[in-house]
């Protein structure tokens, strides 16, 4: 069986678990932006690592990424990624003053970071709160340039390019702005199973 | 790759892109390595390690008509993307040019140009007969081995 084919079932529920995170995520954006943030996740799926770099827009497309490892009962990586539009919209509002296209300083990768970390810590929890498992998040690294090249780390610790990742697209408005965020969770090698069996396993009996 | 042409790979972070040629016999070969060992001497991708890619590489060249001898190469990669931030894997960059440089001593082939390490992404690609390896960053900066 292919193990990325998943049924109409395990799909519905892919996308519920992710709008539980998108859910979490969205009460932290809310405090830190001020006003109604409103999440939606506009696609949920597992998808084998060479497809993460289409995903984004291909090769050498210019991406922030945040990247964050993930340690405790499941071991794997982390990334958020943002287009550089989306990326400068959410700057803009995170912080007041700031001149609208200046290029990234001190402030900015700090605040990206902490949008990577509010994203991807949301979907910890939702995992820890489904499946049981204790994580612990490393902290944010940012970086903007082409999208193989601040993703190729994914690769390490024995993940091959023919794991399985899993994929959430979300939209996040706010003041009638649009801001598109992918998390992918590439877990390592071990904890792939693990991992991915706990979580069918929920969705089906959920 | 024979005679005229050009070998392209994109968006190049931590790994490093290999080429080996042959420029009399207009050969070249070009492999991007991920990973600086592999983890058993058998596999499936031996393209992926420094150590298994470079005698894949080298094995290649011969079937297809190089001499041993002639055999050069270029290499470029080996970035460290993530900074401020010490998680030893994030370092995979280093250790990855460290690896492709000693497994190329190793079998005795010349080193003719290198544009390794910092903190950029690159694309890269080869071209024969003129034998240069241009690389290019996101940020459209140019250079040519």
């Amino acid at each position: 069986m292919n193990p990325y084919d998943l049924s109409a079932a395990d799909l519905d529920a892919l996308r519920e678990f992710g709008n539980i995170g998108a859910g979490h995520a969205a009460t932290a954006f809310s405090t830190l932006l001020g006003g109604v943030v409103r999440m939606s996740v506009t696609d949920a799926r597992l998808c084998p690592f060479g497809e993460v770099v289409e995903v984004v827009g291909g090769s050498d497309t210019l991406v922030i990424a945040v990247y964050i490892r993930i340690e405790g009962e499941i071991e794997g990586n982390m990334f958020v990624v943002l287009s550089p539009e989306s990326a400068e919209r959410l700057l803009n509002q995170l912080i007041p003053g700031r001149t609208p296209g200046d290029p990234y300083g001190e402030m900015e990768y700090s605040a990206l970071g902490e949008v990577g970390n509010i994203l991807s810590g949301a979907y910890v929890a939702a995992i820890s709160d489904l499946c049981g498992f204790r994580m612990t998040q490393s902290i944010p690294a940012v970086a903007m340039d082409m999208a193989s090249a601040l993703l190729d780390i994914g690769l390490m610790y024995g993940s091959g390019e023919d794991n399985q990742v899993l994929l959430i697209s979300t939209r996040l408005t706010h003041g009638g702005r649009e801001i598109q965020a992918y998390f992918f969770l590439l877990p390592d090698f071990h904890s792939s199973s693990e991992l991915f069996d706990n979580l069918r396993g929920k969705m089906s009996s959920g | 790759m024979r005679g005229p042409g050009r070998l392209v790979t994109a968006g190049l972070g931590s790994c490093v892109g290999v080429v080996i040629y042959d420029a009399e016999a207009r050969l070249a070969g070009l492999a991007h390595v991920m990973l600086p060992g592999s983890p058993s001497p058998v596999t499936n991708v031996p393209q992926k390690y420094a150590d298994t890619a470079i005698d894949w590489l080298v094995r290649e060249m011969m079937r297809a008509g190089a001499s041993r001898l002639r055999l050069r190469a270029k290499y470029a990669g080996g970035a460290q993307m993530f900074q401020g931030v010490k998680m030893e894997a994030l370092r995979i960059g280093e250790r990855n040019v460290q690896a492709v440089q000693k497994e190329l001593a190793d079998r005795g082939i010349l080193v003719e140009g290198t544009d390794v390490g910092g903190h950029q992404g690159r694309t890269v690609w080869f071209e024969m007969p003129s034998c240069l390896l241009t690389v290019r960053t996101a940020r459209g900066d140019m250079r040519m081995l």
